[in-house]
């Protein structure tokens, strides 16, 4: 029924069987914003957020799919600046998950913030000795370049490219686009530290705090390593899970196992400063304002067992199973690893959100729990269900996939 | 980040060893800075309580066992971890005197600072207050209500400084060196075992002067180098020793 609109050349389900799909996201995404409309009718009082815990689940989705959506402007770095051709075959998949992750994460914003309607305040009164100024001004501009490099993908749609201007608007911000993926690298690199930033100066909180270079404490440069460790491998498992849903081949296994690649040695890096860092931080700060390592950690909930996980299963593990060429070769190791590299970054913003500030640092202060309430699920799931709505129409709809015909010819 | 120095540094000392836990300092100040009772106060995760009285004890047990109680406002820090991440200049440490203040209008509701503060002495409106039956007409007129979404803290009953510092210029008197006693915050005035002093750290003729200089005078949570204009007095050395943390071989 909607074959004229399919790319050229591919084949896709009938409209009824894609329709019955997008009830299913659609159903979450009208539960989130049902949340939603709660939260801001009511306040955010309504979240299982309290004065202890200022920041929950909704800022540690945020950091997570910032630096899950980093595959982005990494991708787009090394394609575009470093000339990588290969990776043309899933620059647009790592452009479409940076839009997604970006735009959901200013969403998730929108409510995470107590005064919604003055959330330009930053631009208007800003604080240029705050790290989340820096992150206000870069994630706005990164979100702008992020949308001019989807456009072109949009303008490719077969009809809307039968259009002589719209095909020679695209084409031009084609050319261009090394621009603005520099523009992008520059912003993303500096949001995805500042995010880091954000913790390490609060000198206040010895779980996250860290000496460091200039203004920048250490955590600015080991997010920016996670992010660059870990977006790569999610646009590979996004990838992969569109090809198992769909049963087609999209991309080139070698293309995903140079993700692989690139992820795998940026992560390598990143392991060898993180535990580092972790091993300064635990036998050369924090005796400093008179606490311990074993102080750091608390039952369950916070137990050692977050860091060594962390550090260990979802870090050295898939950093070495992604650099050794055999391992990476093998789909579902590849996939094994890039699950344990994105898992590890995900507990890696969820301490330094809530660990950090579930630590009772004065003395006479107890431990708090912090558990998320369903008006904070609903809405972080509302982001997964619009990300896969707008991936399922891109999909279906735009020529996301160029080695998509020669890979599925019969 | 550099730190600002003021000719005058409002200062509040408690004394711990008077102070009987009877909470009227936290009642005194909800009453003053129109704290709107919350429908669920149980949750006091979710009170707005700027100051709020802590419970120490020895560790013991009965009968050795003791009890102190800790009232605790904002710290008003020299070196305050909530000012230099605030992304919108809503909370400043620019006024002579030191205290830390926190621009309602301005605030977006981040709560970065909640984040940053280890005393966590800043509080978030989480819901829209509601002042029952008629109370609204009890509201302290020199106070401003906040509306939900911003974070909101002890401010030294700022306003009375506002105050004090009118009735000095009407007196003839230089506004920024106010005589002792001539401000004062609502919890020391409903304090009834005279815990809590307040005045001007800097001026020899306050009381807190001496005050400060006790033997037995700490600060919260002195290693980490926020520098308090709030301090605590206690001849019992298990108060002081929860002072701050301490490693093993680092005790008192």
């Amino acid at each position: 029924m909607d074959s004229n609109l399919f790319p050229e050349g591919v084949k896709r389900c009938g409209l009824p069987k894609f329709l019955l799909w997008m009830v299913f996201p659609t159903i979450i995404l009208l539960w989130g914003a049902y949340a939603a409309a709660k939260i801001f009718y009511y306040g955010i009082g309504v979240t299982g957020l309290d004065n202890y815990f200022g920041f929950g689940l909704w800022i540690t989705f945020d950091l997570a799919v910032i630096a899950l959506g980093a595959g982005a402007f990494f991708t787009g770095f090394l394609k575009y600046i470093l000339k990588i051709d290969q990776l043309k075959n899933i620059i647009n998949l790592a452009v479409i998950l940076g839009f997604l992750c970006y735009s959901g994460a200013m969403l998730i914003l929108t409510m995470d913030i107590g005064q919604p309607i003055r959330a330009w305040f930053g631009y208007w009164h800003p604080n240029v000795h705050s790290m989340l100024t820096e992150v206000i001004f870069c994630i706005t501009c990164y979100c702008t370049v992020l949308i001019i490099e989807f456009i072109p993908i949009i303008l490719e749609q077969k009809q809307l490219n039968k259009i002589p201007f719209l095909h020679h608007f695209a084409h031009h911000l084609h050319v261009n686009m090394a621009l603005f993926a520099g523009i992008g690298t520059f912003l993303s690199t500096f949001h995805q530290g500042s995010l880091g930033g954000m913790y390490g100066v609060m000198f206040g909180r010895p779980y996250a705090f860290r000496e460091g270079f200039f203004i920048w404490p250490w955590t600015f440069f080991l997010f920016v390593l996670s992010a660059v460790g870990s977006g790569p491998v999610f646009t590979v498992l996004v990838c992969t899970l569109i090809e198992k849903m769909t049963g087609k081949k999209l991309v080139e296994y070698k293309v995903k196992a140079l993700m692989g690649k690139i992820a795998g040695t940026m992560l390598c890096v990143y392991m060898f400063f993180k535990i580092i860092d972790t091993w300064a931080w635990a036998v050369g700060y924090l005796p400093t304002v008179g606490m311990t390592f074993d102080q750091m950690f608390y039952g369950n909930v916070y137990g050692q067992w977050l860091l060594w996980t962390e550090l260990v299963l979802c870090g050295i593990v898939p950093a070495v199973m992604l650099i050794t060429p055999s391992i990476r070769n093998n789909p579902s190791l590849l996939y094994t690893a890039a699950i344990l590299d994105c898992i590890g970054v995900s507990i890696n913003r969820y301490v330094f959100t809530v660990q950090t500030i579930a630590i009772p640092v004065m003395p006479f202060d107890n431990w708090e729990i912090y558990v998320p309430n369903w008006a904070e699920w609903a809405t972080s799931l509302m982001i997964c269900a619009y990300g896969a709505l707008v991936l399922s129409l891109c999909y279906r709809y735009l020529p996301v996939f160029p080695q998509e015909v020669k890979l599925n010819k019969k | 980040m550099q730190q600002m120095e003021f000719d005058t540094k409002w200062t509040m000392v408690v004394d711990v060893d008077k102070c009987t836990g009877c909470g009227a300092c936290m009642v005194s100040c909800q009453a003053e800075n129109n704290i709107a009772p919350m429908e669920e106060g149980s949750n006091k995760l979710k009170t707005l309580t700027w100051m709020l009285v802590y419970e120490l004890n020895n560790g013991k047990e009965f009968p050795n066992r003791e009890v102190a109680y800790l009232p605790r406002p904002c710290m008003q820090c020299g070196h305050p971890a909530c000012v230099p991440v605030c992304p919108v200049v809503a909370t400043t440490k620019d006024e002579e005197g030191g205290i830390v203040s926190q621009i309602y209008p301005r605030c977006i509701g981040c709560r970065y600072c909640m984040a940053a503060c280890p005393y966590h002495a800043r509080y978030f409106g989480w819901l829209d207050p509601v002042w029952p039956g008629g109370m609204d007409k009890a509201l302290s007129p020199s106070t401003s209500t906040r509306p939900r979404g911003v974070v909101e803290k002890c401010n030294f009953c700022h306003t009375r400084l506002m105050d004090a510092r009118a009735r000095a210029r009407s007196e003839g008197l230089d506004p920024n060196k106010l005589p002792d006693g001539w401000y004062q915050p609502a919890c020391l005035e409903a304090c009834p075992t005279g815990a809590i002093s307040f005045g001007d750290v800097k001026n020899p003729e306050h009381k807190v002067h001496e005050l400060v200089k006790n033997p037995n005078a700490f600060r919260i949570l002195e290693s980490i180098g926020m520098d308090p204009q709030v301090y605590y007095i206690s001849r019992r050395d298990w108060v002081r020793e929860q002072s701050d943390n301490h490693v093993a071989e680092d005790k008192h």
